[in-house]
């Protein structure tokens, strides 16, 4: 399994006003780039990535190295702190758990 | 050993490559670079560090001054004019060369993310290890990290290297290159494009320093 196509849109296009933490859809399209850039994928193909979509365990060249590297560049880019106790499985899982943990950490939870 | 274009011209740049998992993530990369530089008239030399790559030597019983060492000898035995760093390899280049950093990092950035990898795969393998009890082990025992065994006296001295800021390298930054950074890339990946705007930043600066 590798990439399924998007089911639907919904639930990442809140904005928010300047001031608070960043939107919902700024932080998927954040997470988006970064796994561009870590998967060597194209945009059009990550675009694609829905909640389901599979990433550590479901994609080969996604292993700890590569996890750490991706975890590195979520803390420079969303200017989150990752603590190791943070990490589990469930997080890495799947696009959508990634990218609950990035909105979770990124107003602070 | 190194991997030199060496046709005895004027210009002669040591390339000082990046270090561990990135050295493997950029090695192609920087044999493109290297390779344009050659068409444009630039001799270049990579040398092994001791304990890296066709080097005898055991990486466990390396050190920063060690690696250092040798870079300055490979300066003087190639004769080299200038020096292009890339990435943590900056933390080794001689400081009186002149020459260029690209996307350098710190040595604390850089066992980071290797200790980071060893705890999700000691995660993924059921036990859990904390990456500020490894790095306490790691500065009395040493420490294997995503592979590389590093000494104790080699780890500690990485936690605190940075870039020399009185050196005489000019700072390359990947937004000057354009593009992802490779050292980014799960699989070690070349990009012709980015080995183009490197290669002419440093040939445009050979040519008019």
């Amino acid at each position: 399994m590798t990439v399924r196509p998007a089911k639907d849109k919904t639930g990442t296009g809140s904005s928010v006003k300047g001031g608070l933490p960043p939107s919902r859809s700024a932080i998927d399209a954040n997470l988006r780039a970064i796994l561009c850039d870590v998967l060597a994928l194209d945009a059009a193909i990550v675009e694609a990535f829905d909640h389901d979509t599979g990433l550590f365990g479901h994609r080969p060249e996604l292993d700890s190295m590569a996890v750490a590297t991706l975890f590195t560049e979520m803390e420079d880019r969303l200017d989150i702190i990752i603590e190791d106790d943070d990490v589990d499985g469930e997080m890495l899982e799947t696009y959508g758990g990634l990218l609950v943990f990035a909105e979770a950490k990124a107003v602070g939870l | 050993m190194a991997l030199v274009f060496d046709r005895g011209r004027k210009h002669r740049l040591l390339v000082l490559p990046a270090l561990f998992d990135e050295a493997n993530k950029l090695r192609r990369q920087t044999i493109e670079i290297m390779a344009r530089l050659d068409l444009s008239g630039i001799d270049s030399f990579l040398p092994d560090f001791p304990g890296c790559n066709e080097s005898l030597e055991p990486l466990g019983t390396q050190t920063l001054d060690s690696w250092r060492a040798a870079a300055a000898e490979a300066a003087a035995h190639f004769q080299v004019t200038h020096v292009l760093s890339i990435r943590a390899g900056a933390l080794l280049a001689p400081p009186a060369l002149p020459g260029w950093r690209y996307a350098a990092t710190t040595g604390a950035k850089t066992l980071r993310s290797m200790l980071r990898a060893r705890t999700i795969a000691a995660r993924e393998a059921g036990h859990s290890e904390k990456p500020e009890e490894l790095a306490e082990k790691a500065r009395k025992f040493g420490i294997e990290l995503a592979g590389w065994p590093l000494g104790s006296a080699m780890f500690s001295a990485l936690e605190a290297a940075a870039a020399n800021v009185d050196s005489q390298q000019a700072t390359i930054d990947q937004a000057d290159i354009g593009g992802p950074g490779l050292w980014l890339r799960a699989e070690p990946a070349e990009d012709p494009e980015q080995a183009d705007a490197l290669a002419a930043l440093v040939a445009i600066g050979l040519t008019h320093l």
